[in-house]
This record gives structure tokens, sequence and C-alpha cells, in this order.
């Protein structure tokens, strides 16, 4: 097989599009940087939605954990308290568990003119059931983020939008929401190149990978499996992983200039390449 | 366990539970709970170890030793960690199969890969295969001590050089103008001052590490999840104790461990902040609060 095959048989194989079967012998290094990069879709897939998803979830944990209602306050610290302090391996485990038991046909939910049916078989798949779980775990963390910038936007500014008559929702959204974004900036960027990193648990955990289409780790230890020879899939996996995490860099720095476009230049907060893994 | 324990099928309620709970598979589940402390106990200062070792190397002089630490950190670092988990457990064994292999049979012809095919002469099998039970585990638990230390020695590198660095340069100025060596300056006034430096990314890292003992299942090891999917898996009347899939509950229990575990360690470290920061020229120890 030429390369130019295997990049037509194997390049969408992770999303069940082409060879049904995975090689079995003869594995040549093109064949392995072919199925390695098509698992990578499910990473890049897992990351974008569970990070966007998350991002609203996580302002309203944020929001809620600086309410001064305790009905809202207690909730949203109890959140960020058990996604923080409890593994993701395990979520994944009891989520998984826990939609495996829900009935298996669907649940009627009766809205009084009509009956609305939720299909809960697509809950044990990963594409559903573990993307839930990753928004659930980055909105706890970002939410703990978002919280620690909201306690620090200046006084001054507050007062500044009292003082020209903003409040409630046009005062959030025009001077608490931009200030605590431009604050939790850094953070946030590292917690979205650990989310691309904790994408990777989502087939080695309790998600079993539906006919053989699994992400990026998925064929990189099958692969290792096979061949016994871990020293050739696992640093293409690691190259392609560094790539990733070199472009979420580029873009979370080109929105970190955007939302500090207003301050002066030297001030800048310069994002770089170097993960603190504060988590 | 109990002496009415003796015929399951008779037992009901409570009775039936504490036999259930006290069978020979639950009693290893409790220990794999240990397992799980010792390889805490054991990796944090292997770990620390390494961490420190890679911070010496990136502060060093000479060049190569200088991007061999700082290539390593970046590295680890910028992968995800169970790929390094998977990757080591493989390589770290072949690799000490393969030097054992060039040692013990030196007159071996035939090629170590062999296709699809990782071959080492019997006599270099690790651990051997007449070996008994406890070495086999012994062996893949330090396997997994060995690959734990290596990815967060990375981390914990990256915190100490950052802590290094953050140790006031008139404390090193102070002491080469009394005339210490740099090594001497390095040991007697650097390294002392750190630590207050190191504490907030370390206790992070300890959290980090409390939350990545569960990939231990990965590596094969029959640690708590091990015992969780088993032991919750549905049991027919052909067991002694039926029950229906309880898998569930077994990964909420796991989960109350964890959440207990990481908010016990958040209470032990906030205090060990404080008692540290007491005195110090530092914000916190200045106003008397907790610095976080």
């Amino acid at each position: 097989m030429t390369c130019w095959e295997t990049l037509h048989a194997y390049g969408l194989r992770a999303i069940g599009i082409g060879e049904r079967l995975l090689p079995r012998s003869d594995f040549d290094l093109c064949q392995q940087f072919v199925l390695i990069g098509s698992g990578l879709l499910w990473n890049i897939y897992f990351a974008v939605f569970a990070l966007f998803f998350g991002f609203f979830l996580a302002t309203a944990v944020g929001l809620g954990k600086s309410a001064r209602r305790w009905w809202i306050r207690k909730p949203s610290e109890l959140f960020v308290f058990v996604f923080r302090g409890s593994p993701l391996f395990i979520q994944f485990f009891l989520f998984y568990e826990a939609f495996v038991l829900l009935p298996k046909m669907g649940i009627d939910i009766p809205l009084g003119f009509t009956e609305i049916t939720m299909e809960t078989r697509w809950l044990t798949r990963a594409w559903l059931g573990a993307l839930i779980v990753l928004i659930l775990n980055t909105a706890a963390y970002s939410g703990e983020i978002f919280f620690g910038a909201l306690k620090s936007i200046p006084k001054g500014e507050i007062e500044a939008a009292d003082a020209y008559g903003l409040s409630g929702w046009k005062r959030f959204r025009r001077i608490i929401w931009p200030t605590m974004l431009r604050l939790a900036w850094p953070a946030y960027t590292n917690e979205a190149i650990f989310m691309l990193h904790a994408t990777t648990l989502v087939f080695f955990a309790a998600f079993p990978a539906w006919r053989q289409e699994g992400d990026a780790l998925y064929y990189a230890s099958y692969f290792a499996d096979k061949t016994f020879n871990p020293f050739i899939p696992y640093p293409i996996f690691a190259l392609y992983f560094i790539i990733l995490t070199l472009a979420i860099t580029y873009v979370f720095g080109r929105i970190n200039r955007r939302l500090n476009r207003h301050l002066p230049q030297e001030e800048h907060m310069r994002l770089k390449y170097r993960p603190k893994f504060i988590r | 366990m109990f002496s009415f324990c003796t015929d399951p099928q008779s037992l009901e309620g409570a009775a039936w539970l504490a036999c259930y709970l006290t069978t020979g598979k639950h009693l290893d589940f409790y220990g794999a709970f240990g397992t799980v402390l010792l390889l805490l106990a054991v990796t944090a200062p292997v770990a620390l170890l390494f961490g420190f070792l890679a911070a010496m190397a990136a502060r060093a002089r000479l060049a190569p030793l200088r991007w061999l630490g700082k290539g390593y950190m970046a590295v680890v670092r910028g992968v995800p960690d169970i790929a390094f988990f998977l990757f080591f457990v493989i390589a770290l064994d072949q690799a000490i199969e393969w030097i054992r292999h060039k040692i013990l049979c030196p007159d071996w012809s035939e090629p170590v890969y062999q296709g699809n095919d990782f071959v080492v002469c019997p006599a270099a099998k690790m651990p051997l295969s007449s070996a008994p039970q406890w070495v086999h585990d012994t062996y893949s638990f330090t396997l997994a001590v060995f690959t734990f230390a290596i990815v967060f020695g990375a981390f914990a590198g990256n915190v100490l050089f950052g802590a290094m660095r953050a140790v006031p340069r008139a404390q090193t100025e102070t002491a080469e103008a009394y005339g210490m060596s740099r090594r001497q300056a390095f040991w007697r006034i650097l390294v002392p001052q750190m630590w207050i430096y190191a504490l907030p990314g370390l206790s992070n890292l300890w959290m980090i590490l409390i939350k990545a003992t569960p990939l231990l299942f990965l590596l094969g090891i029959r640690d708590i999840v091990y015992y969780a999917k088993e032991l919750g898996g549905m049991k027919t009347q052909a067991y002694a104790y039926p029950h229906p899939d309880w898998r569930l509950w077994y990964f909420l229990a796991l989960l109350v461990f964890y959440l207990a575990f990481t908010k016990v360690s958040q209470i032990a470290l906030d205090r060990l902040m404080r008692r540290l920061n007491r005195g110090q020229a530092t914000l916190g120890g200045q106003s008397g609060g907790a610095m976080s």
C-alpha cells in the first residue's frame, strides 16, 4: 500500500469512514502516522465542545459561587468541590455506570400538552456521555478560576459603572464580564491545555470504543500492543499533541491580546507556552 | 469472617451485608486502598528527588546538562501524562529485559525484535517465569512507582526551578560577598530558603498526584478501580452472594474516598502553609492570614 492509499483508507477511520479492518500486520510508519492522526479528530472534538459548553456553565458557576443568596452559593460550591476533589478517571466510571442503569428505551417527559421522549441510549456512547462528563469537569475547574477573577476585579471599575448609571445585566455585560475574562484568561488557557490532555482518558476509562473508533492514544496503544515496540507510536502521538498544544496557545494568545487591547502596551500579559498546571 | 457466615443463602438484611462486605475479595479490596496510600508515600519523595535533580540540571552551567533538564520538563509537561504511563511501563520493562539479555546471554544470535515480537532469552525474563506471584506484583508495582516518579518529577522540577529563581538575588550575592563558592551558596543559602516559595506549587502537585492514582488500573495493577469493577459486576445465583449490577455504588464509594482524601490534604497543607509563613517577609506572613 502506498502512503496515499493508506491516507484514503484510514484518514477518517476514527469516525467510521474508510477501511473497516484495522491493519493487522506489516505495519509501516505511514499507517501509524495516518491512523493516530485520524484519532486526533476525537480529541479535537471533545476538547472544542467541552470547552465551548463548559465556558458558559463555568461563568454561571463562578457567578453562583459569589452570589449572596445561600441557595445559589451552596450548590455551586458543592459542584466545584465534587468535580475538583475527585479524579476525572473515577468520574468517567461513575457516570458511565449511571448512564447504563438508565432505562434503555428512553424517558418520557410529560410537558402537559405534549410528551417528549429522551433517548438515553446515546448517553452510554462516548461522543455524548464522555462529553457530558468533560463539560461538567471543565466547568468546575474554570468556574473556580472565574470565581477568583471575579473577586479581584478592581473596585473602582464597579464604582465607575455605578456612577454611569449602569446596573444589573448591563453592568455585568459591559464591565464585570470583560474584566473577569481578562483577569482569568492566562489561567483559563492553562485549563484549556489540561482539558485537551484529559480527552485522552475517555477511551481508557469506562467508555468503550465502538467499532474500534477511538482517539489518538487508543490507536497509539493499539500499535504498541501489536508491534511490542512503544518507541514509534508514542513519539508520533506526542508530536501531534505538542503541535495541538501550541495551536491552543496561539489561539488563546490572540484572544488574550484582544481582551487586553485597551490597556497600555507594556501591561499586556504575554502568554507563553509554559503550562503551569495549576489544577 | 464471622461465625454466622457459613451459609450465605440463609442470611438476610444486616447480617447478609456484614458477611458480604467481609468476604475474602472484599478484604483484598480494602487492602488495595493501602496500595494507593503506599504508592503515594513512595512516589512523592522519589518524584521530589527527580524534580530536584531536574531543577539542578536546568540551572547547570554546562549547556548540554541544562538542555537535558529543560527538555525533560518541557516534553513531559507538554504531552498528556496518561501517554507517559502507557509508554514507560512497556519501555522500562523492555529496557530492563534488554540489558539483562545482553549481560546474561551474550551468545544469543537472534535479534531481539523479531517482526512484531520482543524476544529475549528465558534467563533474561524479568521477573523469571518461575518466580512466585508476589515477585511479579512487587515488580509491576516498582515499575508503576518509577513511572509516576518520572512524570511527576518533571512537574516538581518545574516548581522547584521557579522557587529557586524566586529566592531574592541579594541573598546569593551576600553569600558570594562572604566568600562562599557557588556550591556552598546553593546548598547553604538557596536550598533552605526556596521551600516557602515552592510550597504552593508542591501542594497543588500533591493534589494532582492523589487524583492520578486511579491510573494505576491502566498499568495492570490490581488497585481499587480493578476491585470496584470486579466486585460490583452482576453476580448470578452461582455465586455465594448474588446481587445485581452494583458498580455504580462501588464507584460512588471511591468518589467519596477521594473527596475525603483531597479535603483532608487541603486542610493539612493550608495549616502547613500558615505555619511556614509565620514571620516571613511575605504578604501572607505579615498579615497573619493564609496565602492561597
